[in-house]
């Protein structure tokens, strides 16, 4: 069938065409606003964060331990049984280098995106957080890190509390 | 499992394109009357009506399946609009599938549509929101960001370089090249141009990435007596799988798609397929990035782990090569209007087992296909296997 038709339709635009005005557009904009609510297991976890630590949740069936906590375990589908005190140091799993920010603009200095797994979790559990003090080219995968938090009186329970990760320094080096 | 045998009997498709003029009702409409037309087929003739779209962020348009109802035929029919993200170009066929299938219609159309560029100034700032709102967005992510910790690991896990990967990139847009409604086709594109091409979150490049795309694509499903009488090319479903991982993304293995596997193996045990390597002749899986492609391949059983980009430097994915991947030109090459994108693989195994795949026909006569999509936040997988006998458990 494709071999058959030459002509498909759909007709391209250019983005000029539209800041030119050469086609017709309506633009709007919104301004939506939300307030969410933290609930049981991400509020333990961010309450720990105002106080400066990190909070995991344990299933005793599972043996699993994971960050962030949550109230279900999601392999045996019954209540996650506690809550555990984390360290905040971890290893790096992955990062990137990323020069776009969330809305497409360029940057000249990138920001560091890690996923970071968590002393004490269960492997593999990490969170997305960023890192910090430190040359690009001197971060790989497999890097102890630690957080730096903000001073106790700026935190406010987010994840920003933490402002990044900044390795570890090892041993001889 | 008493499951009807159902076909694909028509297919239809816009050109993916940067900014469409047309509206996405008008996109639907265009996909819709082709695959019709295509088979000789009206709207009367038609039972039920699946659409698949993505976000409806994109074009701030709350209940999307209700907004585009009118170009997809779904008027005064039974209607249902399916999202799973990336992956609902290839669930909605299987949502199609079921329709049929189950004995609840004879006819069933399968539409989906995006229309991306609406969003100003680029779609990708509408991605924020799928990040979790309370411990991630607060670090003002995007969709480059998860894809280029997943590649990073990936590269990491197996030990494969940028230039490994970047020849699914080259592939698929020469492919492409031979797509009528392709966007970046490029016959002389070079691993090169994409190491080359501006770094935009390390290890990602540019040409690694699928473009934001405007499109559409529909596809015609009937129950096995009407199939008959409608064509005597109908291309069979032969097995569909679906599976999602956690959604706590950051908590799983990031170097193998394990929701891929688990989806791939629910399709071949329906399909009866025992040895996916020598059995699936043709295979379109999702390739939004390039290293995506390789990871899927591992997924669905069809390359070791960590050995896909051997199969691509050795020439095995080629459209001339044993094990085809992407003779469409996939989503790097034709475009990525997200749920149209994947319609359009189902669309292109319609087409190749048919031999009506033009420029783009692999060679040999291939018998079955596998065609699959991926997406929410990194953790669903879709399957569908297609061949030109029923085949299959459900024939049993």
């Amino acid at each position: 069938m494709t071999s058959k038709i030459k002509n498909f339709p759909g007709t391209p635009l250019s983005e000029s065409d539209f800041t030119e005005g050469k086609v017709l557009s309506i633009h709007d904009e919104m301004r939506p606003q939300f307030a969410w609510d933290t609930g049981i297991g991400i509020g333990s976890y961010l309450a720990a964060l105002k106080e400066g630590y990190l909070l995991g949740s344990h299933c005793k069936t599972c043996e699993k331990t994971v960050i962030p906590p949550r109230t279900v375990c999601e392999w045996c589908f019954d209540p996650m049984d506690s809550y555990v005190r984390l360290e905040d140091t971890g290893t790096i799993n992955t990062f990137s280098l990323c020069y776009v920010t969330w809305d497409v603009q360029r940057i000249t200095e990138p920001e560091l995106p890690a996923v970071i797994e968590i002393d004490g979790a269960s492997p593999l559990h990490g969170i997305l957080h960023k890192l910090g003090e430190v040359k690009p080219e001197d971060i790989h995968i497999g890097m102890k890190v630690q957080a730096v938090w903000k001073p106790a009186e700026e935190r406010e329970g987010a994840i920003t509390d933490i402002l990044y990760f900044k390795p570890i320094k090892e041993a001889g080096s | 499992m008493g499951m009807r045998k159902v076909a694909v009997v028509g297919a239809g498709m816009t050109r993916f394109v940067r900014r469409a003029l047309e509206t996405p009702k008008e996109l639907a409409w265009q996909a819709t009357r082709m695959a019709l037309n295509s088979c000789e087929m009206t709207l009367d003739d038609i039972d039920a009506v699946c659409m698949g779209t993505a976000p409806d962020a994109f074009d701030s348009v709350h209940m999307k399946g209700e907004y585009l109802s009118d170009g997809a035929g779904a008027w005064g029919k039974p209607y249902m609009r399916s999202y799973v993200g990336g992956g609902t170009g290839v669930f909605a066929p299987i949502q199609g599938w079921y329709h049929v299938a189950s004995g609840m219609f004879d006819t069933c159309l399968v539409v989906c549509e995006e229309k991306m560029s609406s969003y100003f100034p680029h779609a990708q700032a509408a991605f924020n929101t799928i990040f979790d709102h309370t411990t991630e967005r607060a670090l003002l992510p995007n969709l480059l960001w998860i894809f280029a910790l997943e590649m990073n690991r990936y590269m990491n896990a197996y030990g494969i370089s940028k230039e490994d990967i970047a020849r699914v990139a080259v592939k698929n847009k020469r492919n492409a090249a031979d797509h009528p409604c392709a966007l970046l086709g490029d016959p002389d594109i070079t691993v090169d141009d994409v190491l080359n091409s501006e770094l935009l979150a390390w290890p990602v490049n540019r040409l690694d990435v699928s473009p934001v795309s405007d499109g559409a694509v529909t596809i015609v499903l009937a129950a096995e007596e009407v199939a008959k009488r409608i064509t005597d090319k109908p291309i069979w479903i032969q097995g569909v799988g679906w599976s999602l991982d956690t959604a706590y993304w950051a908590n799983r293995d990031l170097a193998y798609p394990t929701y891929v596997e688990y989806a791939a193996r629910m399709a071949y045990e329906m399909a009866g397929v025992k040895e996916p390597r020598k059995e699936i002749n043709i295979v379109e899986p999702y390739d939004p990035f390039d290293y995506k492609e390789c990871h899927h391949l591992e997924g669905l059983q069809l390359a070791d782990k960590g050995g896909a980009p051997q199969l691509v430097a050795d020439g095995v994915t080629l459209r001339t090569g044993n094990m085809p991947v992407c003779p469409s030109g996939g989503l790097l090459g034709v475009g990525n209007p997200i749920a149209a994108a994947g319609l359009m693989k189902v669309a292109e195994l319609f087409w190749q087992l048919r031999g009506e795949a033009g420029a783009r026909q692999v060679p040999g006569q291939p018998k079955r296909g596998l065609a699959q999509a991926w997406g929410d936040l990194m953790q669903v997988g879709t399957v569908v296997i297609m061949g030109t006998e029923p085949g299959g458990e459900v024939a049993r």
